[in-house]
């Protein structure tokens, strides 16, 4: 008896929630950005699974879509922290209140 | 043997996860990234049982490789230390528990509502995610995907060039 598609699909699922967690408790914005790759990863690893235990490639070649999407998102996102600390000296979305009411 | 790889494997995620989005020892940004990149490398064996070995090799080159180096690179930038001096809200830590309880909890119904369908009908798998059927689907199938993605690539290093210019108007 070996893993089932089941067991992989909770472990994607437990890292999902971590991640979400992180983005939603965290205030800082590059621990943010770690728990959004971790829910990226997480459906990636959901991907896999299905593709592997269905005999169909196609889960395969988005998980390798979603990789380079993630990594420009991340160049991005990160030129923007950078950006934003260089004028506001903060990485912090408490400081980040300019659109507030 | 690969049932205890498995376990080893998934109980290193999930652990490893945790530690990044709350580590009870440290606040460092610079602790999250390290446990980022494990993390990242225990999924690259999970694709590996999966036999996804493809992806399991550009998940490390490209995560704990590429990806890692920048986030480090960004944080060395930044001011670390200011992190541990701040409070934890308890208004996040409230809505981030409500709102994992509740996509939890869809989780979990899907899961027990579709146990007996999810993986039954299904044949043995035997599905091998080597290099070679994965480059045929992505330069005949997938072709047009691909080649937006290169675009994509050169948008986004074009926006971090400009983003990153000293004086942004």
């Amino acid at each position: 008896m070996s893993a089932s598609l089941e067991h992989y699909l909770v472990v994607s699922a437990l890292l999902f929630c971590l991640g979400l967690f992180g983005v939603i408790a965290r205030r800082n914005l590059l621990i943010i950005y770690m728990s959004l790759e971790l829910m990226l990863n997480a459906a990636n690893l959901a991907f896999v699974a299905l593709s592997r235990f269905n005999n169909n490639l196609d889960g395969q070649v988005m998980v390798f879509f979603i990789i380079t999407v993630a990594a420009a998102e991340v160049a991005v996102g990160l030129a923007l922290i950078v950006a934003l600390y260089r004028k506001r000296q903060t990485a912090h979305v408490e400081d980040l209140t300019l659109m507030k009411l | 043997m690969q049932d205890a790889l498995f376990y080893l494997f998934a109980a290193l995620t999930v652990l490893c996860g945790f530690l990044v989005v709350a580590n009870p020892f440290s606040r460092n940004p610079v602790t999250s990234a390290m446990f980022l990149a494990l993390t990242i490398v225990s999924l690259a064996g999970l694709f590996t049982l999966l036999h996804a070995y493809f992806l399991a090799a550009v998940q490390i080159l490209v995560y704990a490789g590429a990806v890692m180096v920048l986030f480090l690179f960004v944080i060395m930038l930044l001011d670390v230390k200011e992190e541990g001096r701040r409070k934890i809200k308890l208004f996040g830590l409230i809505t981030g528990s409500a709102s994992v309880a509740a996509i939890f909890g869809i989780f979990f119904k899907i899961f027990v509502l579709t146990t007996p369908t999810l993986g039954a009908g299904l044949p043995p798998p035997g599905l091998e995610g080597v290099t070679k059927p994965l480059g045929e689907a992505l330069f005949t199938q997938y072709f047009l995907p691909f080649e937006i993605l290169s675009v994509l690539l050169l948008v986004a290093m074009v926006g971090v060039i400009l983003l990153s210019k000293k004086d942004l108007r």
